[in-house]
């Protein structure tokens, strides 16, 4: 009886359904419990999601790759869902071409002090040159970093650590950030945390309101798109 | 619905396509927000079953990024060996960045704002 109670309990826990059940109910308890404490940056769904996760797994002893394969599916609609960026991207459209100079440079400035003050700490604190090269893309979208990274010598894998905890910890600093530095413009907030935060920073733009959203989109897809042609010909230049 | 879901795919799919063709170094759904944001210029308006599927997805955007987020799990030892330089490169560049970019953006939109704000159509 012994033996078959461990044996069901073995094919649970390398089922994908248990992976996908445990993946959506922490989610969505992580998000009752973000509202229920007002929104709390440090409470931020997907942080709080990512912990438990990570502490289950490693506590019935499932490594990642198996759990990644699991739940694929919902890391697979991030493709069409970021298709659907387009849809309040056509509907601010007006506003976007209103304020296009300022979001260009906001975008251009905002991006370019962060890759260089993210490599220049980075460096002075003594990391390596495996750290400094996979830190350069850690404000772009992820897929886009792992390119970049790999173009200059960096690990992906490693860029796509940082990628997720840049976005992570953006959106924790970011309620604090907006109120010490009175920005308080929707716009300019979304353009804020999409140049210096991709998509983790979108999504908690679209929670705020669809205009935000949509700037942070925006901004994204711009610093994606440029990043991955500037960076590695900037790196080749100056290495 | 269902149609416009497969769109949505359907510009992804365009996307992956001309990333392998033109060897573009950005990742296909980007190249597919683009062809959405084409097809919806073309048609001069968002269909209301394309924005029904939009939001739904748009709304669990957080949630699709939490397959990857716990993959931070298979890095540690990567990000172990310069753990300090990295958290604090990390913490600080992307407080730089929101505010640079917020800052910025906000000096130059200054007019703008305040034009908005006294005919009162700030939202």
């Amino acid at each position: 009886m012994q033996q078959s109670y461990s044996q069901i309990w073995l094919s649970l826990s390398t089922h994908s359904l248990t992976h996908l059940c445990l993946t959506l109910v922490v989610f969505a308890l992580s998000v009752k419990l973000f509202q229920a404490c007002k929104m709390r940056p440090i409470l931020n769904p997907v942080l709080v999601s990512m912990v438990i996760i990570m502490g289950v797994l490693t506590l019935i002893g499932i490594d990642y790759a198996t759990y990644f394969a699991s739940v694929q599916v919902i890391h697979f609609l991030l493709g069409p869902a970021t298709v659907a960026l387009a849809v309040p991207l056509y509907r601010q459209l007006r506003q976007i071409k209103a304020s296009a100079k300022a979001i260009f440079a906001g975008l251009f400035i905002g991006s370019f002090s962060a890759v260089v003050s993210a490599v220049s700490l980075t460096y002075l604190l003594g990391g390596s040159f495996d750290s400094i090269a996979s830190i350069v893309p850690k404000s772009v979208t992820s897929p886009i970093a792992m390119g970049i990274s790999e173009q200059i010598g960096g690990i992906p894998s490693l860029s796509a650590a940082i990628v997720i905890i840049t976005g992570v910890i953006g959106v924790i600093m970011s309620g604090v950030l907006f109120k010490l530095f009175g920005i308080k413009d929707s716009a300019v907030k979304g353009v804020a945390m999409g140049t210096a935060c991709h998509g983790v920073g979108t999504a908690s733009m679209m929670l705020e309101n669809e205009k935000a959203g949509a700037f942070a989109g925006l901004a994204m897809g711009i610093n994606g798109f440029i990043s991955a042609i500037v960076i590695p010909i900037a790196w080749l230049i100056l290495a | 619905m269902l149609n416009y879901f497969i769109l949505l795919l359907g510009c992804q799919f365009l996307g992956e396509v001309a990333v392998r063709v033109v060897h573009l170094p950005f990742p296909g759904p980007v190249v597919g927000m683009l062809l959405l944001f084409v097809y919806l210029l073309v048609n001069q308006g968002v269909p209301k079953p394309l924005e029904d599927v939009s939001q739904v997805l748009l709304k669990h955007l957080s949630l699709f990024f939490v397959p990857a987020g716990v993959g931070v799990m298979a890095h540690f030892e990567l990000l172990k060996n310069d753990a300090w330089p990295l958290i604090i490169a990390i913490v600080v560049s992307t407080a730089v960045g929101i505010v640079v970019a917020g800052l910025v953006m906000g000096v130059m939109l200054k007019p703008q704002l305040k034009s908005a704000e006294e005919s009162g159509v700030n939202e």
